[in-house]
């Protein structure tokens, strides 16, 4: 049986998240990819043990994180088989990173329930246990599949269908004219279908980098603080870290006049880009300036304005608010505390009618509703409620990884001066890929093209 | 009155491609075997085109002929063309098809028949099957003859309840003028097997004398002709042309024109038609920006003028019909034989029968060609021989020989329609093959003689034949990847007389023979001292070792097949109260009692969670026993 892979923790803030690996290879999937403090063969590592290490990188040697590791031989696990769980720092963006390189080093994606699955079938569980097996099964899977339909009205859809086409229509031209050799179907040239196939490597190659990129998962929100002097950025940042509750990583930034912090905000990491560095140098406002407000707003996803509430708003304070004009913000008042009139907001800031909180950096007054408002401003809650939707898209990637690699051969093969009969075989196979995401049997489909779009039959 | 008329093994009704080889298969056997016909005249007749072989069915009959069958024999005794088609293609997709002499095709498997010890050929129409106790128990004729029987097998073809159309007229008929069989259908509905109606087509005969052949396209015959019959070497024989005409917007008006006068489209045709034989009037509606169709004029025999006009299929009355053929360049002075018709009739929702082609809840019953819902003489012939196998296998008490998709087309073509179903008559085509590259036509022995051999149709001789071929390939295979080629002048000088890149340092034979510009004979002249192979043998070691790499990427394919093929699924399932499974899916299962979790999995409406759920009742099961 193949060595599967899953994420196991709930989706969301936890102090850990954990990998979970079952399987002949597991051992040697854990071989690959992690590198114990104390070094030691993992195959002379006893069940029942943790280690301390790092998961690494295989291909750049990159140390992904600190984690622990524990070890079940078989039979002595859940699954009867040798077992793996990788307890590592959590945060999606790492859990999914460990899960995807236990997925390149020879692991496959868990189906819903399947460890438990294994469990059973290896005569783990009771027989009497198998009713509740099915029961979650059904469950994950029913879950699984709304989650996949969810996906599939979206973009994805758009996108598979457009290079399903592309591909049926040089298919299904292969096809006629290898199953009617004698009718007048146009053939299938060399350059056309070298063109055709060149396209569908581009989409899928766009579509490949679609969930490399722009998914927040994957990166995380860059959030800008912008503030004049003693405006309280500091202390904003000190209370945005003291609120959150699992702080992934920290380290100076690559510039040494910025420091890049991360919170965790439901799971979703957030580098938060301020000035605080740079806080004990002399002349620190002409340093900084408008210029290097500009330059970090324009990397940021969200910026977080603030303002000194309990003064009135001077130049410079109005040249930040012309700054962030046509930018995702968050304007903050600070020192809110101060001031008597608790509904005060300056006439400015109303005029541009951004987000606005009023805060107290120092008593950490409203900095849940800082939270709140980065959750509602990138839907958070859905990205984390659709935790499967995140399995799934690793599924998804891997079939459409499989797609592109047939894509590539094919285009090889046509280069070669292959017959159809034979490019069609990698060709079916994109259709194949194509056809585990969407669901949709394909073979049916060319018969249907084939009489639908030229008339054959004696 | 009824009179006993003995005791047999097997019954055969119907004697046309599917009754043919079943009953020989099971004469073979050594099984006391009838076969019946309606009419003696209509032995393994070709109601419609006068050809074998074709696309995907070139690959049926060479199958055919791996188990030790006659269709591939009988079409090389009575060809008059052959060709090999698609050969630019690639080597799965080369498709051999014959131009037969009708008359002659079905005099020679009439000859056959007849000399065929155990095989007891008889003129009758059958008219009652008699079951007892779910277990076939005799057949009964028209005029009373009860014959005794442990197995029967059906092929009546377009017989059952056949009804012709040609314009406003219809009238009952079997096809090319013979009776119908009326009563077996209801004797099949008695026996609470479920009919459906399907409807084919055929074009008009006409007279070649009328025909000014000067206006078409000569289609002549391959020189090097290929024989079906992995038994015969050489043939040669004086090939006779087809020709190759078109429609064009004159056919096109009067076919407009005259739509309404059409069965089809007034509704009287209740039967579904295949999408792959459209009628010319179904053509000109459904293509309708097609400025001109491709019409072929095929010999029907030697000693006949009558030429098949395909492409000219139609149920229009016979004078639009004998308007519309004279528009054709060629034809303006046409005289028709016979007129197109269409054709309904009778056959049997094919998810009733088991892979076997045994039905489901009658034992000893089986069915086989057109009446499950195929169509096609090459689809009969590989469900007929495959019938009458497992008929004799049954009475022999042994288990009946299922052929998987990464078997045989043949293999393809049963579990589509026992799986599937089908909602129109079924059609073998090369594209439903998903390891197309490995259930090539050159290879069909190397796939399926073993099963002949171990079922007793492949004799010793022949069989000793075939491990001499499958050792000559092996051993030249592994003699071109062990021998090293030196680069020297008169090596590159050849190379480069054929476009191949010179060669630097030594280089094995087999990868010379990988390169796509160089073949086995090619390289003969830098490897003077080979062995002789024959000319099926070089195919074999060329094919196998330039399309390597795909054949191994299928191979894996076929291994993750397999795996749930090998999952089987006991009889005595109970679908009906899975938990966990969809209701659609479980009575789906329920009525399919699929033999595998594969076969499971290829039913409509059965996912990919219901499989997983199967999986546990299944292992449940197993823990169980």
């Amino acid at each position: 049986m193949s060595t599967i892979a899953a994420i196991s923790t709930a989706p969301g803030i936890g102090g850990i998240g954990i990998i979970r690996l079952s399987g002949k290879d597991t051992f040697k999937i854990i071989e690959k990819i992690f590198v114990a403090n104390k070094e030691e063969k993992i195959e002379n590592v006893k069940g029942y043990t943790i280690k301390y290490g790092k998961i690494i990188h295989p291909k750049n040697g990159k140390i992904v994180d600190e984690v622990l590791v524990s070890f079940f031989r078989a039979p002595k696990s859940y699954t009867t088989e040798d077992m793996c769980e990788i307890n590592s720092h959590g945060g999606m963006v790492v859990v999914r990173e460990i899960l995807e390189i236990c997925l390149k080093n020879g692991a496959i994606i868990a189906e819903p329930g399947e460890f438990t699955k294994r469990a059973f079938l290896n005569g783990r569980i009771d027989l009497t246990q198998a009713e509740a097996v099915i029961n979650v099964i059904e469950a994950k899977g029913k879950r699984e599949l709304d989650s996949a339909i969810n996906q599939l009205n979206g973009e994805l859809k758009i996108n598979l269908n457009e290079i399903k086409n592309d591909i049926l229509e040089v298919l299904t031209n292969i096809e006629a004219n290898i199953d009617y050799p004698e009718y007048d179907v146009e053939e299938v040239s060399q350059e056309k279908a070298k063109e055709k196939m060149k396209l569908v490597e581009n989409k899928l190659e766009k579509l490949l980098n679609s969930f490399e990129k722009g998914k927040i998962l994957k990166d995380g929100i860059n959030i800008a603080i912008v503030g004049k002097p003693n405006a309280g950025k500091s202390s904003l940042l000190n209370a945005l870290l003291k609120e959150e509750r699992a702080i992934v990583t920290e380290y100076e930034g690559t510039t040494r006049d910025t420091i890049e912090e991360f919170i965790n905000v439901d799971g979703i990491p957030v580098k938060i880009i301020d000035t605080a560095g740079i806080r004990d140098t002399e002349n620190a406002v002409e340093q900084i300036g408008i210029n290097k407000s500009r330059e970090m707003i324009d990397k940021s996803d969200l910026v977080l304005a603030v303002f000194d509430n309990s003064k009135k708003l001077n130049n410079e304070d109005i040249d930040i608010l012309k700054l962030i004009r046509n930018k995702k913000s968050i304007i903050i008042l600070n020192k809110s505390d101060l001031i008597k009139n608790k509904e005060y907001i300056p006439q400015e800031i109303k005029n541009i009618n951004e987000n606005t909180i009023k805060i107290s950096a120092k008593k950490r007054e409203g900095i849940d509703e800082i939270y709140k408002k980065i959750v509602e401003l990138f839907n958070i809650n859905e990205i984390v409620v659709g935790n499967e939707t995140i399995l799934t898209n690793i599924r998804h990637k891997n079939l459409i990884n499989e797609a592109l690699k047939n894509c590539k051969e094919s285009l090889i093969a046509i280069e070669e001066g292959l017959p159809i009969d034979i490019i069609a075989i990698n060709i079916k196979e994109i259709l194949e890929s194509i056809g585990k995401i969407t669901g949709e049997s394909v073979s049916e489909e060319i018969i249907k093209d084939i009489f639908s779009k030229f008339c054959l039959g004696k | 009155m009824k009179y006993d008329a003995g005791e047999f093994d097997i019954a055969v009704i119907g004697a046309g491609h599917a009754g043919c080889e079943a009953a020989l298969a099971a004469a073979r056997k050594g099984h006391k075997t009838l076969l019946f016909s309606i009419s003696l005249e209509c032995i393994a007749n070709m109601p419609c085109n006068p050809n074998i072989g074709g696309t995907s069915k070139g690959h049926l009959v060479r199958e055919i002929d791996a188990l030790g069958g006659e269709m591939a024999k009988n079409i090389d005794k009575t060809f008059i063309q052959s060709r090999m088609l698609n050969t630019s293609k690639g080597p799965a997709v080369y498709s051999l098809r014959a131009q037969a002499d009708r008359k002659k095709y079905q005099q020679e498997m009439k000859h056959t028949l007849e000399n065929q010890a155990n095989l007891y050929l008889k003129q009758a129409e059958i008219t009652n099957i008699i079951v007892e106790d779910g277990k076939v128990k005799a057949v009964e004729t028209n005029i009373g003859a009860v014959y005794k029987v442990k197995s029967v097998i059906i092929a009546t073809g377009t017989y059952l309840k056949g009804k012709i159309f040609i314009g406003e007229t219809n009238f009952e008929s079997g096809p090319d003028g013979v009776f119908p069989a009326n009563k077996l259908s209801d004797c099949l509905k008695n026996l609470n097997i479920e009919l459906v109606r399907f409807k084919t087509g055929t074009p008009a005969r006409v007279n070649k004398n009328s025909i000014d052949f000067s206006k078409m396209e000569i289609q002549e015959g391959d020189k090097d002709i290929v024989p079906f019959s992995f038994e015969n070497n050489k043939l040669e024989i004086e090939q006779v042309p087809c020709y190759l005409t078109y429609t064009n917007e004159k056919t096109h008006q009067i076919i407009r024109k005259n739509l309404h006068r059409s069965p089809l489209y007034a509704g009287d045709i209740e039967g579904t038609g295949p999408r792959y034989c459209p009628s010319i009037e179904d053509k000109v509606v459904r293509f309708s920006d097609k400025p001109r169709h491709q019409i072929f004029i095929e010999p029907m025999g030697l000693d006949t003028e009558e030429m098949y006009v395909q492409g000219m299929s139609s149920s229009l009355p016979e004078d639009v019909q004998i308007a519309m053929y004279r528009t054709l360049p060629g034809m303006e002075n046409v005289e028709f034989t016979r007129p197109a018709y269409a054709i309904e009739y009778d056959c049997i929702e094919p998810s009733q029968l088991k892979l076997s082609l045994e039905l489901k809840n009658i034992k000893g019953m089986f069915l086989a060609g057109q009446i499950n819902g195929t169509s096609g003489y090459e689809e009969a012939a590989a469900q007929g021989i495959i019938a009458g196998i497992n008929a004799s296998l049954q009475l022999e008490g042994r288990e009946p020989i299922i052929l998987h998709r990464s078997d045989a087309y043949i293999g393809v073509l049963i579990d589509d329609i026992v799986t599937k179903g089908t909602n129109e008559p079924y059609r073998m085509m090369t594209s439903r093959a998903e390891y197309r590259l490995l259930l090539r036509q050159d290879n069909a022995d190397l796939r399926l003689t073993e099963i002949g051999y171990d079922v007793g149709l492949v004799s010793e001789e022949r069989y000793q034949k075939f491990l001499d071929k499958k050792e000559n390939v092996k051993k030249e295979i592994e003699r071109l990847k062990n021998t090293n080629i030196k680069p020297s002048e008169g090596v590159n000088k050849i190379l480069e007389k054929n476009n191949s890149s010179k060669i630097v340092t030594g280089v094995k034979l087999y990868d010379l023979l990988k390169r796509a510009e160089l073949s086995y004979d090619i390289l003969e002249e830098i490897d003077k001292n080979r062995t002789v192979l024959n000319k099926q043998e070089k195919e074999q070691v060329e094919i196998q070792i330039k399309y390597e790499g795909y054949i191994k990427l299928q191979l894996a394919q076929v291994e993750k097949f397999k795996k749930l093929e090998e999952k089987k699924l006991p009889d005595d399932f109970d679908y009906e109260n899975m938990k966990g499974i969809s209701l659609e899916a479980r009575q789906k299962l329920n009525k399919m009692k699929p033999i595998s979790i594969g076969q499971a999995s290829r039913i409509s409406g059965v996912s990919p969670a219901d499989i997983s759920v199967l999986l546990i009742y299944l292992e449940q099961y197993n823990k169980k026993k």
